[in-house]
């Protein structure tokens, strides 16, 4: 057989592609905070009990209303966005003419206190929720059997990623949004509403965030504790990736999930600590992220 | 009156009640549970095992002497773990520490309690050096440990032809005690281990890339050497990747009922656990779990959560057997007596603690039922097999427990 150090070439392939769908939420996730960051400013540590609520919304649409995985993939992004709203309308944007840290303590805070309402109310050991019917079984790939879920959610994130990205980047209301970003009061001036496309653009952050939690409730156990699990790993894909920038968050979310799955082979114990550890050569290297600009 | 007799007894009227207090204090055993209230172990742990703490003192009654209970959280980590565990002997008078979940911490609170003279009533920490190399005269470890559950699951999947293992451990104490202990019992049945992968613990939620590796190893058997919300990553993504439909058999080494609940019977039906209570296993389980039920905010009690009980209802008995004031001056002396007595409870049934600390009672081999099977919430398990209490746990002489040499 084939093998590629010590490690036989069919494995290694099946864990690049097991790496690729990790990072695959890597990216969703990163994308809301990039987006989120590059506008209102706030690192959004609410993020990851965002994640959770996603997942858990989807789990109560369908035990308490009947609702299936493919209507919460549109319902849940709605409700969820639209409790970010609030928040934002009620708490964070009264924050943005102070330091960052202010964001980062309360929307750190907030995210504490969800995840305590939750684990109060459903436990800490997690909830069932089934892989939709049309997408359960696996395909063999000869190297490796693949479920039809994951490579569901690579297709339906690389998508939904590259949708952020075109809007961002190639419609008037993307052009709107980053020079509002380089200069709201003269935004503002041209008769945009900048506080509302703020607010709006924190809601479509949280969304995103919710519809990584939808994709990952079948796959992960859904408990109040999923979204703090990732999201300091996201944090450090953001960082690596340069604060603010869209493109960077979602290529270094695909990449660093590689990263991982290769670390899973190799040294499986450092498999947790790999992402740190390239963040910190990131940050020695190249203190503005690989893809951010220099301040 | 003079100003100087008015002065001192008005002294002693201020020291009245703070003389109160402290012969209150004298008379008041301090029972503290240190466990995990919010992590991945909360549902094990957390605030049903204080409840059932309380439903002991409530079942023990009124015996002239007063029972505290306090409890916090070590959020899995030795060292906050440790701290707590200080401060409440040093400055909070806590008698006896209970349940200790998580089996790094539970080393560190074995250490601190030898060192301090406390009785240290373990019930979910589940290593099995708790009673072997790091065992001490201050420990009961009561509900289940490593060697009871590899002997239990890992023996029956080996009967069951499952030769050759591959191990997907956490990797601390607990991963590493029962991968150990397990592949003794396969080594010594003629089979092989193939390999062992050691996964974080905590902050693993993806296990697709290790489930991979052990199907690529041509194992037989998957041995889950990991607990909680890890136990049932693995056990949901092997399902998604169609590893047991291809034959493999996963062996959930240390699964409890909070962890069948989480999964849904669809995804568990068929997997076999081992454990030491389960509350629909005869009228007692089934009557102390109706008692406790109103505390438990809708779940059963998992069998980590009746030690809890059944420790604190052996020490409260042991208490009024010596008195409060030895019990509370000695912890090894609290503990031998708890082991020359003994134990009587309704989740457990009648048993004894050994002389290395090691609770003895029977274990019980279960399967999930299939959901056409289940008739009532929380109706999740059928009883395949009893190991009677002499032969379920490791031999005394085989843990080399220091105190069992002298």
């Amino acid at each position: 057989m084939d093998e590629l150090f010590g490690i036989p070439l069919p494995l290694l392939f099946g864990q690049l592609l097991l790496g690729l769908i990790n990072g695959a939420f890597y990216a969703m996730l990163s994308l809301g905070l990039a987006v989120i960051f590059g506008l209102l400013n706030v690192i959004n540590f609410t993020h990851g009990a965002q994640f959770m609520m996603g997942a858990f919304a989807a789990w109560m649409l369908l035990n308490w209303f009947g609702v299936n995985y493919w209507f919460a993939l549109i319902l849940v992004p709605i409700i969820i966005g639209a409790t970010g709203i609030v928040l934002e309308k009620l708490m964070i944007s009264r924050l943005y003419k102070l330091d960052h840290l202010y964001g980062l303590l309360l929307t750190f805070g907030i995210g504490l206190v969800i995840e305590g309402v939750f684990r109060n109310e459903f436990g800490s050991s997690g909830l069932p929720y089934r892989i939709p019917p049309e997408l359960s079984g696996a395909w063999d790939l000869g190297f490796m059997f693949m479920p039809v879920y994951r490579g569901w959610v690579v297709v339906f994130a690389a998508a939904v990623c590259l949708a952020t990205w075109l809007v961002i980047e190639k419609t008037s209301l993307g052009a709107n949004l980053r020079a509002a970003t380089e200069n709201p009061a003269l935004v503002q001036a041209f008769g945009i509403n900048v506080p509302r496309m703020v607010t709006l653009t924190y809601g479509a952050g949280v969304a995103l965030a919710a519809l990584g939690g939808v994709l990952a409730a079948p796959i992960y156990s859904v408990n109040p504790q999923m979204g703090s699990n990732l999201i300091i790993v996201v944090f450090a894909v953001v960082v690596i990736g340069g604060m603010g920038s869209i493109l960077g968050s979602v290529i270094t979310g695909f990449g660093l999930g590689i990263v991982e799955g290769l670390t899973k082979v190799f040294y499986p114990e450092a498999s947790a600590t790999v992402i740190f550890v390239i963040m910190i050569i990131v940050l020695l290297a190249r203190p503005a992220g690989l893809f951010g600009r220099t301040a | 009156m003079d100003r100087r007799s008015l002065i001192a007894g008005a002294a002693i009227l201020g020291a009245a009640p703070l003389a109160r207090a402290r012969a209150q204090a004298a008379n008041t055993v301090k029972i503290g549970v240190l466990n995990d209230q919010s992590g991945t172990y909360r549902d094990i742990s957390g605030p049903n095992a204080v409840a059932c703490a309380r439903q002991a003192v409530a079942d023990f009654g009124p015996r002239g002497f007063n029972v505290e209970i306090v409890f916090a959280d070590h959020q899995n980590r030795p060292d906050v773990g440790a701290n707590i565990a200080r401060q409440w002997i040093d400055r909070d008078g806590v008698d006896v520490l209970l349940d200790v979940t998580t089996s790094s911490v539970a080393l560190a609170v074995n250490d601190i309690c030898r060192e301090k003279n406390k009785v240290h009533i373990n019930s979910t920490a589940a290593t099995s050096d708790l009673t072997g190399a790091r065992c001490a005269p201050t420990t009961v470890h009561w509900t289940y440990d490593t060697y009871m559950l590899a002997k239990s699951t890992g023996g029956a999947m080996v009967r069951a032809g499952g030769d050759s293992w591959f191990f997907i451990t956490a990797d601390y104490a607990f991963g590493h005690a029962l991968e150990r202990d397990t592949g003794e019992f396969v080594r010594q049945a003629g089979g092989r281990v193939l390999n062992a992968v050691r996964t974080p613990f905590p902050g693993t939620t993806d296990f697709s890339a290790f489930l991979v590796q052990a199907q690529a190893s041509r194992c037989k058997v998957i041995g889950l050497a990991n607990a909680g919300s890890d136990t049932t990553n693995c056990i949901k993504q092997a399902a998604e990747f169609g590893i047991t439909r291809r034959g493999v058999k996963l062996a959930a080494l240390l699964m409890l009922i909070p962890d069948v609940h989480a999964l849904g019977l669809e995804t568990a039906q068929g997997l076999v656990c081992s454990e030491t209570f389960y509350w629909d296993l005869n009228d007692r389980t089934r009557a102390f779990s109706n008692r406790v039920a109103p505390t438990l905010g809708g779940m059963r009690p998992a069998s980590t959560q009746a030690g809890c009980y059944a420790g604190v209802l052996h020490y409260l008995k042991a208490v009024q057997d010596m008195g409060v004031p030895a019990a509370k001056a000695s912890g090894i002396e609290a503990v031998n007596r708890m082991k020359a007595m003994p134990t009587e409870d309704d989740c457990f049934g009648a048993g004894s603690i050994r002389a290395d600390g090691r609770k003895i009672h029977p274990s019980y081999l279960f399967e999930v039922k299939a959901p056409a099977e289940s008739r009532a919430p929380w109706d999740y398990y059928k009883l395949l097999q009893t190991t009677p209490a002499e032969e379920a746990f490791r031999p005394l002489a085989a843990g080399g427990c220091p105190l069992i040499r002298s």
